[in-house]
């Protein structure tokens, strides 16, 4: 398979010095790392920081800004940063008023992280986590035990950095990120399977005429292997999952999200959107905002996930609060 | 160089050696229960550790061990990173009073409890966990109540760690990778448990070189004094 790449090995480190040098006023490497923060960081503010394998672009990195994360790490592809690379992470971004963590439910990245916690915590930094696992898909999977956290996570970036923009104290921005990820669910699918770079070749077999549906962002099986779908069909399957875990009750307000995978055009997305809206508006859900766009990748994979957040004037609040970041502009 | 922190070098040493020759043996483990990568990464990690703790100037043994585990958190990856290096960097702590059997004893709990309290795993999940908890106990009992020689409690964790690890082998993984495949995963031995009873062997062939003694793991102590914990007393 074709890539625009130089050496597999490589891919991580050129990449993060490529999105720095598109971003020198806000963007900053720490020497040595693979964690990228702020050019001003630590603020005099609670830290919210990020990060996991590569291959998600624009996140993590990408929602590095004012309003939203102070610095991500970026582990090899599919591969969680490091224990001390997280550490490093914490420590660049704690301006005295402490970190909050916003991880993502797969093993290898919660262990990391946990441990980097505990040693930061031992040199007198106070970190909360918040562990993201929004997908409703399944339950245990290849890399995680519990649900996967997947596109609901740039949710919970967005809340918890808007909280501690205002000048929240940690307890409190931890709080509005669980409270997102209470709130929230999503679901997935795939078209094709993503391609690593080390690799070269897919990493599953999807047929011409097959789809996978609950597909993870590893390409990690889903729930079901089907026929090809239409747009509108596939929209009802992921939504009907996503609104059967969340519950909501009539006239609720909701943040949607169609997040593409990677390899899907936008128009594909704008099609899925179109009927995601009409469908919940049957449902008697009422729509606060729709996000359509490329937020939470697997490389290359073509296909979309669906994301509902149910939003009640805090989150409103914060989630619509102004912020502008790399990947994420809110006005 | 401090006899116990020249020791702890040479102790690491020999652990990469000994992980470098089961190289294949472990990824060979994991390919079928994981994704065939445990053999590479602990190679490589330890190669690292003992390249680094081989720069360390008059390093104490709790020097030596926390710049493993912050070596092998750093080269290791997945989930072995923080389990491997990460327990192993919060109980250096314990030995930072000196190498004593009662430190090694206190060094040899921390390192459990971080690795338990980590991967959340228990006796019978199919874990390294199965192999640390035995080695362990026995470990600590040879120390605190049979009042052996380091160098014999040392053997005799090494035979019930190997007891632990072949446990591994007829019980379904309910933690970890290998807990994925279900019932799939009866039958084989844990890679983590494995490399941990190599990791152990190792530990106790150094200890034996230094005292240069051969000690059966039923041999009963006659003589408590080990020469390296004096060197660690001045």
């Amino acid at each position: 398979m074709k890539k625009l790449i130089n050496d597999p090995d490589d891919v991580v480190d050129e990449m993060l010095d490529g999105m720095v040098a598109a971003h020198p006023d806000r963007l900053r490497r720490l020497q040595d790392t693979q964690v990228v923060v702020r050019t001003d960081a630590p603020l005099e503010k609670v830290g919210v920081v990020s990060g996991g394998g590569s291959g998600h672009e624009p996140t993590h990195a990408g929602y590095i800004g004012d309003g939203m994360l102070d610095g991500a790490a970026a582990g090899d592809v599919f591969s969680s940063p490091t224990a001390d690379e997280f550490e490093a992470l914490i420590d660049a971004c704690d301006g005295g008023e402490g970190v909050l963590a916003v991880v993502k439910n797969y093993e290898g990245d919660v262990m990391n992280f946990e441990t980097a916690i505990e040693l930061a915590e031992m040199e007198g930094v106070d970190v909360e986590t918040v562990v993201v696992n929004d997908d409703v898909a399944v339950e245990d999977s290849l890399y995680t035990s519990g649900r996967r956290g997947v596109c609901g996570t740039v949710l919970v970036h967005k809340a918890a950095g808007a909280k501690a923009a205002e000048g929240a104290d940690l307890a409190d921005v931890q709080r509005v990120g669980q409270k997102v990820v209470d709130n929230v669910g999503t679901m997935g699918m795939a078209l094709t399977s993503c391609v690593t770079p080390e690799k070269g070749e897919p990493t599953f077999d999807l047929g011409e005429d097959e789809i996978e549906l609950g597909i993870g962002i590893h390409g990690e099986p889903g729930t079901e292997r089907t026929g090809t779908m239409s747009a509108d069909e596939v929209t009802d399957e992921l939504t009907e999952s996503v609104l059967a875990d969340l519950d909501l009750d009539e006239g609720q307000e909701v943040l949607t999200i169609v997040n593409g995978m990677g390899g899907t055009p936008q128009m594909e997305l704008f099609v899925v959107n179109r009927r995601l809206q009409a469908l919940l508006s049957e449902r008697g859900l009422d729509t606060w905002d729709a996000w359509v766009g490329d937020y939470m990748t697997s490389l290359d994979m073509a296909g979309c996930s669906i994301t509902v957040c149910a939003v009640d004037d805090e989150l409103k609040n914060l989630l619509g609060a102004p912020v502008d970041t790399p990947a994420l502009t809110v006005r | 160089m401090s006899a116990d922190g020249d020791a702890a070098v040479a102790a690491v040493e020999r652990i990469a050696e000994r992980i470098e020759r089961e190289r294949d043996h472990l990824t060979e483990l994991d390919s079928a229960i994981g994704d065939a990568d445990h053999g590479g990464n602990m190679a490589r990690g330890w190669a690292s550790a003992a390249e680094t703790v081989r720069e360390l100037d008059d390093p104490d043994p709790a020097t030596v061990a926390k710049t493993t585990g912050r070596t092998l958190m750093s080269k290791v990856g997945g989930a072995s990173g923080p389990l491997f290096g990460g327990s192993l960097v919060f109980a250096s702590a314990e030995l930072e009073g000196g190498l004593t059997p009662e430190s090694a004893v206190g060094f040899a709990e921390t390192y459990l409890a971080k690795v338990q309290d980590r991967g959340d795993a228990s006796v019978g999940d199919g874990t390294m966990v199965d192999a640390l908890v035995p080695l362990v106990h026995t470990f600590k009992k040879s120390i605190e109540v049979d009042d052996v020689p380091p160098v014999v409690a040392l053997a005799k964790a090494v035979d019930a760690a190997e007891r632990g690890a072949a446990f591994t082998v007829p019980i379904r993984a309910k933690r970890g990778r290998a807990s994925y495949l279900g019932w799939r995963s009866v039958g084989h031995q844990d890679p983590g448990a494995t490399s941990t009873l190599f990791i152990l062997e190792a530990l106790l062939e150094t200890a034996r070189d230094r005292l240069d003694v051969s000690v059966a793991p039923d041999l009963d102590a006659t003589s408590p004094t080990v020469p390296d914990e004096g060197a660690a007393e001045e």
